[in-house]
């Protein structure tokens, strides 16, 4: 019964997505003030019904009911409640009512939080998003219905891939979802602007706060993602430069960009039409994930002819999507005009630098995932493009942007001052240069690569702090250092943290990168080998039972210098029921270090191939990525987003020409 | 200089640069790229000599060795009608199997040893990398004795 009411409520849904989209769209282009008040009742509705249609499944997968298909395919009696729950995200079916329920999570937010936006553009906003839900719920209910029955129902399940009974894959998917639809919102707030051909700093200063939040939730995602690989895949890899990393990456590369390029966009009027475009592509990009990911043409594009329904219906989704709204970006954009004018050297320019770079990194990343499958699909041949494509290409795309970031801050709008630029950084240049050059020798060897890396970190970090001494010390006012530090702007502080977080996570992968070290060793019980300064002990390995797996779990003891540091326990796991093995690494994390060890295969009675690595600094990667998405949040949690006075909201908005 | 003189030479300077990164990454990606080969292209000598390719198909039944440091391994990808042999330092992946679809990627040795750098074995248990099944197939329209059951034990199911 709970599985037909969960259909039901999907089906209502989407009548009242449809209503939604027709309502806030005609209504907006009407002026009907009726049809537009409908748009918001209409929005939450849809919301109460996907969470609805979503609880039903959550509930059929904690009570255990294999007469439905998607969950007897994903779950299993023996597994543990909290991975049943994950499961419902742990197959195609769940995981695009996932991105449906993340989507009227948003929508219903736009709703509360934007009470302050004039009528139609929040009409038309919601209609926009409206419209984007249709596409999915269409999508759920004809191609891939999580709620329907198989006959005879099997008696138990198949499990939920063992790869993913993991904390960190119970988190991932909805952090990821949560970045990648809620560029949806920017795109809405641009397509609705395009549409009332009114692109202004009030529209900028609108969407900043949904497009920064939804970076801030992609930037958790991808390093929940990371961290996954790191210790689940049991290789101590962090970053493969896979399709499906890759797919993540892109929309976060553009919305990086248009985070930067909304800041100009409000602030000065310029690079309106950019600004959009990137919206647009940014959506596109989450899209486009979203069809790698689920259409199955990376694990083959055969794959894709095989079951076409659901990729044709993805594909025509995007062209939809994608091609309406850049139809939409030539007919409108060339009426947007363009803003003010801008030197050579100020913050404008830099910024507009930073974006091209980014572009640029995005777009190389698109080459290096989509030519391989589009030689394969139209038969020219079989490529894969690695890991060296995109650190060749990333190393020098990268280091520029990374050192005008430290500059940019410091720029004036309209117009800089070289000389006055480098007087006020040179301490912080001063840093970079000493810890590049000191730094790498304290740490073992000196390489040029490393001494870049420490070099644009530190001068980040230490660009970062001097903007925060320069705010203790403006002459011009008499206000106490601390009521200056006061009444900066939390939209600053979130900045100077996040790119902090940047200085972090440069610092990490540097060193991670130069200094790593690994070892795959043969090993009887009592043998000892060395890596990085530490002595591991192999003290045998004994036969363990799990709740749903058989595993053989080795003991390892770890001392430096005589002294025990741990015992680490890492397994070789066979999950039952799909009998499928699995290397289950045991880290020992520090702050410094990690020591990683995983049990290969066993090759005698007693040894085992067992491979010990030293990883330094590699936490700090996902503590940098921690810092930038806190400074998101904190950039967006600015009070000048929360408490805009309503009125002068619409007088700005009512006021600016209808370019 | 004119405002619009200005921003004239400023979009053809973003030009400019766009069109260096263009060449570059292009560039950068011409060198990197990564063929993949069957075992029957390998001993036709259709195979780059001194340069990194992949080479996919079946691991032989029977022909997993380890040397006696005990972390190389030997083994021999089949696409049942040519076979290479391969040599492997390191951890092999959960999922390695005799008669299972592997991948390797590496350089070929002047004693036509394909010494690899990697070992790629998806996972899944049904699953059979698709640049193997394709090797295989191509084998198998060349070569019509060819053993089907090999392939449908592995690569039949699902």
């Amino acid at each position: 019964m709970i599985p037909e009411i969960g259909q039901i409520a999907l089906a209502l849904a989407l009548c009242l997505a449809l209503s939604q989209a027709v309502l806030g769209l005609a209504g907006a282009a009407r002026g009907d003030s009726a049809w537009m008040g409908a748009v918001r009742p209409a929005a939450q509705g849809q919301f109460v019904f996907v969470a609805i249609a979503f609880g039903c499944l959550t509930y059929a997968f904690v009570a255990n009911d294999f007469t439905v298909t998607y969950v007897a395919s994903n779950s299993n009696s023996a597994l543990p409640l909290a991975y049943r729950v994950a499961g419902v995200w742990g197959g195609h079916e769940g995981s695009i009512l996932l991105w449906i329920l993340m989507l009227a999570v948003w929508t219903v937010g736009v709703t509360l939080f934007s009470r302050h936006l004039p009528d139609e553009m929040l009409s038309r906003v919601l209609g926009v998003m409206g419209l984007v839900s249709v596409g999915f719920l269409l999508f759920v209910l004809f191609t891939s219905n999580p709620f329907a029955r198989v006959f005879p129902s099997p008696a138990d399940g198949r499990d939920l891939n063992p790869l993913l009974q993991d904390p960190g894959m119970v988190l991932h998917p909805p952090m990821l979802y949560m970045g990648y639809v809620g560029f949806s919102v920017a795109f809405s707030f641009a397509v609705a602007a395009l549409l009332s051909g009114r692109l202004d700093a009030a529209w900028a200063r609108w969407s900043r706060p949904w497009t920064t939040t939804a970076w801030a939730f992609l930037t958790v995602g991808i390093a929940l993602g990371s961290g996954w690989a790191y210790y689940e895949l049991g290789w101590g890899g962090w970053w493969f430069w896979d399709p499906v990393e890759n797919a993540s990456f892109m929309p976060w590369l553009v919305g990086t960009g248009l985070i930067h390029s909304l800041a100009v966009t409000e602030k000065r009027g310029c690079f309106r039409s950019w600004t959009v475009l990137l919206a647009i592509v940014a959506f596109a990009l989450s899209l486009l994930g979203t069809f790698l990911v689920r259409s199955g043409v990376l694990t083959s594009v055969h794959a894709f002819a095989t079951d076409p329904a659901r990729g044709v219906f993805i594909l025509a989704l995007l062209v939809v999507v994608i091609g309406g709204s850049l139809l939409l970006y030539v007919w409108r954009a060339p009426r947007i005009g363009l803003g003010g004018s801008f030197d050579i050297v100020s913050r404008e320019s830099l910024l507009l630098v930073n974006n091209v770079m980014f572009a640029a990194a995005a777009g190389s990343v698109l080459l290096g995932t989509l030519y391989p499958l589009a030689l394969d699909a139209s038969g020219l041949g079989k490529i894969s493009v690695g890991p060296p494509y995109f650190e060749t290409v990333f190393v020098p795309l990268m280091a520029p942007a990374l050192f005008l970031m430290g500059v940019a801050p410091f720029a004036r709008w309209k117009k800089a001052s070289l000389p006055e630029l480098a007087s006020r950084l040179r301490w912080a240049l001063g840093a970079g240069l000493v810890a590049a050059l000191a730094l790498p020798f304290a740490l073992g060897r000196w390489s040029p690569l490393v001494a870049l890396g420490l070099l644009l970190a530190t001068w980040i970090a230490a660009s970062s702090v001097l903007q925060l001494y320069e705010k203790t010390r403006n002459a011009a006012s008499g206000a106490s250092a601390w009521a200056r530090l006061r009444n900066t702007p939390r939209a600053h502080y979130g900045m100077l943290l996040a790119h902090f977080g940047v200085a972090v996570f440069v610092t990490g992968v540097t060193l991670v990168k130069g200094y790593e070290s690994e070892k795959d060793v043969r090993m009887e019980p009592g043998d000892t080998t060395e890596i990085g300064g530490y002595t591991f002990r192999f003290d045998g390995a004994r036969d363990v039972r799990g709740p749903n797996y058989v595993a053989a779990r080795g003991t390892i003891k770890v001392t430096k210098n005589g002294q025990s540091v741990t015992t680490l326990y890492p397994e070789k796991r066979i999950y039952t029921v799909q009998n499928m093995p699995m290397t289950e690494a045991a880290i020992d994390p520090g702050f410094t270090r990690d020591l990683y060890v995983s049990l290969g295969e066993s090759v005698s009675n007693s040894a085992w191939v067992v491979r010990v690595q030293h990883k330094p600094f590699i936490d700090w990667i996902w503590g940098g990525c921690l810092l930038m998405a806190l400074g998101g949040a904190l950039a967006a949690s600015d009070r000048r987003y929360r408490f805009a006075l309503k009125k002068e909201r619409a007088e700005a908005y009512a006021s600016a020409p209808a370019a | 200089m004119k405002p619009r003189h200005k921003r004239i030479a400023m979009i053809a300077g973003g030009l400019a640069a766009l069109g260096v990164a263009a060449a570059f990454v292009l560039a950068a990606f011409r060198e990197n790229l990564v063929f993949f080969f069957t075992p029957s292209q390998v001993a036709a000598n259709e195979v780059p000599r001194g340069q990194a390719f992949r080479v996919g198909g079946l691991v032989l039944p029977g022909s997993v060795k380890r040397q006696p440091d005990g972390v190389t391994v030997e083994f021999v990808v089949t696409d049942t009608a040519k076979n290479v042999t391969v040599v492997y330092r390191g951890l092999l992946p959960d999922l390695f199997r005799e008669g299972k679809g592997v991948v390797t990627q590496g350089k070929i040795g002047a004693d036509g040893v394909f010494q690899a750098s990697e070992v790629l074995a998806k996972h899944d248990e049904n699953y059979m990398p698709p640049a193997a099944a394709d090797a295989i197939k191509q084998a198998q329209s060349t070569n019509e004795k060819a053993t089907h059951t090999l392939i449908e034990g592995s690569a039949g199911r699902k």
